[in-house]
This record gives C-alpha cells, sequence and structure tokens, in this order.
C-alpha cells in the first residue's frame, strides 16, 4: 500500500468515521478507552449474539489514528465470529508490534504498517483493540458468572 | 527586545522552541551547577550540625527560605515550608488545615477553571467533612470578576480557594481585590500560584493572601520541590499530616510526642536538599530581571502572538482577552493531539489535552485544547515560526501520518 493511499483511508475514516454514535440499548456492552498516556476518549459498543458481533458503535474525542483505526475495525469485525475477532485483534498487534502478521487478514488496516516508526503513535493504533478486549473479558467474566 | 541571554539555558541551544512553560519551565545552567555543586562538594544531610558540610547543607537549605520569605515579602522565613510541589503544598493546606477549621455545612469557593491539584482535595474533603464545595460562575470569557466573588458569598463561605492566574484561560485574577472581600466577610483566601509567582510580582503582605502555593519546577527550578506559604497564625493551628523523622522534638513509646516549632514541622523525612538549594538559585536568576519586567515581557509576546494567530482564519482562539503568557487554541476540524504533534515535527514544544483543568468543559464546551504558554526566554521570532507552521498546516495529515 503506498503513503497516499494509507494517508487517504486514514483521513477519510477520521473525517467521516463510520459506526459513530453510540445506540446504548441493553443488549450492548460498553467499554470506555482508559489510555493513560493520552487524551483519546473513545466508547465502544458491541452487540454479540450466539458467538457473533452483530453490531457495533463507538462515539466520542479523539486523535485521527485511534478514531480511523476504530472506525476501520468495527467496520472490519461485524459479522465475525467472536474467534475470528480475536485472531484480527492479534494480526493487528503483531503489525504494530513489528512481528509476524497475516497480510490478506488486515485488509484496510494495513494502512497502520508503519505506525511503529512513530513509538508515540502506537498506544493510539491500538486503542479500538484494547478497548474491544475489554468488552470482550467483560462478556467472559459474565458469562462465567452466570 | 529579549530579556536575557538564551545561552544561560543549554537546551535552548538545541533547534527547540519550547511553549510549554504552563507545564515545566527550562533550567539555566547556574541552577543546575548549584545542584551539582551540592552533591559534589558538600552532599551531607541537613540539620546533623556536626560536621562542617552538614552545616554547609543546613545553611544552604535555610537560606533558600530567607530567600523565599523575600521574594514573595513574606514576614517570617518561618511562614515558608518546603513541600513536593503546589499539589503537595495544597493538599496540606487541606487535610493539615481546613480538616480541622471547617465544619458542617462551611462552603468553600472555587471556580470550574482550577488546576485538578485545587479541586479534588477539596473534593475528597467533602467526602469526610459535611462541607459545600461550590463554583464561582465564570464570565463569557471564562474570567472570574469580582461581582461574581461577592454574589458568590454567603454566611456559610469560609473560603475562597482559586488560582491568581488559570493555567488554561490564563486569567490575571485580582488577589488584592478579592482578599478584602474575603476578610471583610471573614473567608480564609487560598491562592494557588503556581502559574502566577514564576511570571509575575508576588506580595503576601500587600495582598494579605492567608495560604499560597507553588512549584519550583514552574519557574526555573528543579522538579520534586515546591513551597507553602502560611500566615503564621495559621501555620501554628495546621497539622502535620506526615510524620516521621525531623519534625518531632521527642517521643515515647506510650505515644507522647512533641513536634518541633514551625516550619520544620511539616517538613518529615530528608528534604529534597538539592532541589531546595537549585530553587534558590532560580530565584536569584529571577530577581536579576526583574518580576515586571518578565510579566511585561510575556504581555508583549502574547498580544503579539494574538495578533498574528488571529490573520489566520484556521485557528479557534480561547481565551485572547487574559492578561498572561497562556493561549489555548485549536486548528478548526483538528484534533488537539494531532495539531501538538505536527508542530512536534518541527521541534516546537506545546500541550495538547485538557491540561488537568478537566471541568472546564462545562465553561468552554470543549474538552481540548491545545496550549501555548510563554515564558521570558521565548521570542518574537520563536512565535513568527509557530504562526507560519500553522499557515502551512493544509499539509498536516502529509507530515503526521
Amino acid at each position: 500500500m503506498d503513503s497516499e493511499l494509507k494517508r487517504e483511508i486514514i483521513v477519510d475514516n477520521y473525517q467521516n468515521p463510520y459506526h459513530k454514535g453510540l445506540k446504548n440499548q441493553p443488549d450492548y456492552i460498553k467499554a470506555n478507552t482508559n489510555n493513560e498516556s493520552c487524551i483519546d476518549n473513545i466508547d465502544i459498543e458491541l452487540k454479540i449474539e450466539d458467538g457473533k458481533i452483530i453490531d457495533a458503535n463507538f462515539d466520542g474525542e479523539a486523535c485521527a489514528i485511534s478514531t480511523s483505526a476504530t472506525s476501520i475495525f468495527l467496520r472490519k469485525i461485524i459479522g465475525k465470529t467472536i474467534e475470528e475477532v480475536k485472531e484480527l485483534i492479534n494480526n493487528y498487534e503483531n503489525l504494530i508490534n513489528e512481528k509476524d502478521y497475516d497480510e490478506n487478514k488486515l485488509g484496510e488496516l494495513m494502512a497502520y504498517d508503519t505506525i511503529y516508526l512513530q513509538p508515540n503513535r502506537k498506544t493510539c493504533a491500538l486503542l479500538p483493540v484494547n478497548t474491544i478486549e475489554k468488552i470482550l473479558l467483560q462478556m467472559e467474566e459474565e458469562k462465567n458468572w452466570k | 527586545m529579549i530579556i536575557i541571554n538564551r545561552e544561560d539555558f543549554p537546551i535552548l541551544n538545541k533547534d527547540l522552541i519550547y511553549f510549554d512553560n504552563g507545564a515545566t519551565t527550562l533550567k539555566p545552567k547556574c541552577v543546575i551547577d548549584a545542584m551539582n555543586d551540592y552533591y559534589y562538594n558538600y552532599g551531607a544531610n541537613i540539620h546533623r550540625g556536626d560536621y562542617k558540610i552538614s552545616l554547609e547543607a543546613s545553611n544552604a537549605y535555610e537560606e533558600v527560605r530567607n530567600k523565599v520569605a523575600r521574594f514573595i515579602n513574606a514576614k517570617s522565613a518561618n511562614e515558608i515550608v518546603f513541600t513536593s510541589g503546589a499539589t503537595d503544598s495544597l493538599n496540606k493546606i487541606v487535610f493539615g488545615f481546613m480538616k480541622n477549621y471547617l465544619d458542617e455545612n462551611d462552603e468553600v469557593l472555587l471556580t470550574k477553571s482550577e488546576h485538578a491539584s485545587n479541586v479534588l482535595p477539596w473534593l475528597e474533603l467533602a467526602k469526610i467533612k459535611n462541607i459545600k464545595i461550590k463554583y464561582i460562575p465564570l464570565n463569557q470569557q471564562h474570567e472570574l470578576t469580582i461581582e461574581k466573588v461577592k454574589e458568590s458569598i454567603n454566611k456559610n463561605t469560609k473560603v475562597i480557594s482559586i488560582a491568581a492566574i488559570t493555567n488554561v484561560v490564563g486569567d490575571v485574577r485580582d488577589i488584592n481585590k478579592i482578599s478584602k472581600i474575603a476578610h471583610e466577610n471573614n473567608i480564609i483566601l487560598v491562592v494557588d500560584g503556581a502559574q502566577s509567582v514564576p511570571h509575575m510580582k508576588t506580595d503576601v503582605i500587600k495582598d494579605d493572601i492567608d495560604f499560597l502555593a507553588f512549584s519550583a519546577h514552574k519557574m526555573l527550578g528543579p522538579t520534586g520541590v515546591g513551597v507553602l506559604y502560611g500566615k503564621t497564625k495559621y501555620l501554628e493551628k495546621m497539622a502535620p499530616i506526615e510524620f516521621g523523622g525531623g519534625m518531632n522534638q521527642y517521643f515515647e513509646v506510650d505515644g507522647e510526642v512533641e513536634y518541633k516549632s514551625i516550619p520544620t514541622r511539616f517538613e518529615a523525612g530528608t528534604p529534597p536538599i538539592s532541589e531546595v538549594i537549585g530553587l534558590g538559585k532560580a530565584l536569584d536568576y529571577l530577581e536579576s530581571i526583574g518580576m515586571d519586567k518578565i510579566y511585561n515581557y510575556e504581555k508583549e509576546l502574547k498580544h503579539y502572538l494574538i495578533n498574528k494567530l488571529k490573520k489566520n482564519p484556521k485557528i479557534i482562539l480561547y481565551n485572547e482577552s487574559s492578561e498572561s503568557g497562556i493561549l489555548a487554541f485549536n486548528l478548526e476540524g483538528i484534533f488537539s493531539q494531532d495539531t501538538a504533534i505536527y508542530l512536534d515535527h518541527y521541534n516546537i514544544c506545546l500541550r495538547a489535552g485538557n491540561h488537568c483543568a478537566k471541568i472546564l468543559k462545562d465553561e468552554i464546551n470543549i474538552k481540548n485544547t491545545c496550549r501555548i504558554s510563554l515564558y521570558f526566554y521565548n521570542t518574537k521570532e520563536e512565535i513568527d515560526k509557530l504562526v507560519e507552521i500553522l499557515e502551512k498546516s493544509d499539509d498536516l495529515y502529509k507530515i503526521i501520518l
């Protein structure tokens, strides 16, 4: 992916993000980013049925990288099973942290393949996945409790 | 016009434009040298007068107490307590003094533009004591007016705790008048001087300030040391909130204990000795320029900055009327952090965020801003560079992504 295209993907998803605006319904599980090193403030909500992501939304104020990454991520995970989402997260984290990844599974997320050059922006790029992981953990805890 | 020798600040010899002085200031070589001198040549603990270098360290430490007293025009050096910073000073005032002083239903007046360190201790105290925390309304420019101070006072008001200059809006409060109003109503005035003491003349007698808190690192000094000033009559009634070595006269196994007199009573444990010595040098440096000169120069710089930035239609200014070197702004449509990262690409340092004034968002309806906070070593040339880079910011995403 050339740098012009990467930039276009990021800026488009920042200025006109997908799935922005929370539904705040009881059948959604919500989590807030709690990034201690920056000022990004995003809520993500997921609707999960039968182990599958049915809907995903976010809201909040954040920088271009975290907002765009959230937009792209949410778009990608709708319709996926939790296992598939976990695999995607794993792949994406590897991309950001300069480990081995499967390019074919990441698609537009490849726009972040040079973020490691700006180490202080890694947390921005990882913001959506950390928040989604929080939701999945919350869901598992609830399930175990039941 | 530049009022100092920039070579005094080694870090400025690099290609760096530093506009985050509200967070912390740069240090002149003389401050660092004084601290090194202590560590290299007489690095003993204080108040252990059995040998020469300990006496030398004690004298150097106590001499700074005198300097601080002179710097803010306190009546006595006994009114100067060294703390770890303005936050520590405010916590000591709230939990050492106010916790005992305030009764049920008493009210404390703050404003929504206060720094976290002048809000959270009060909110915590309100959890354990049945007191009320109220906020004096701000005007359209998010500034505090004397009228609103007067209107907010009622028979239960016991304390007004406000910054002399706020850290985002940068409004310079008329502490002299507010103090008169407070004292006419038997109200104690606590002043958060973190953003004012480094930038303008402070006179605790003329302004009749009851308590004052400030940090050394925001005025050329090192991190880890600050000052709590309190009138003698209040410090005598303030309880220590930290206990240990250096602050007690004697103690027995059964809990019988006598503490030392003020201000030593409030300095438990080994204090930041080299940092206090560094603070002393910072005060010398500031005095060699003159606080009035510093204040006027910064005001001139701010007006220059505003006039230039106003010509850029993409810039939204939030506090152009305030008379201090603090300016909050955003580039239209750009998240503040992205602007800060863009500027960092050109080695311009400024801060993005809510600047620890998290309840200010209720006032200005915007959570995050970029903040320029000037100091006397900044120049018009640096401002020109900033203005130029903000003007060509159409390629911002090209730079940061």
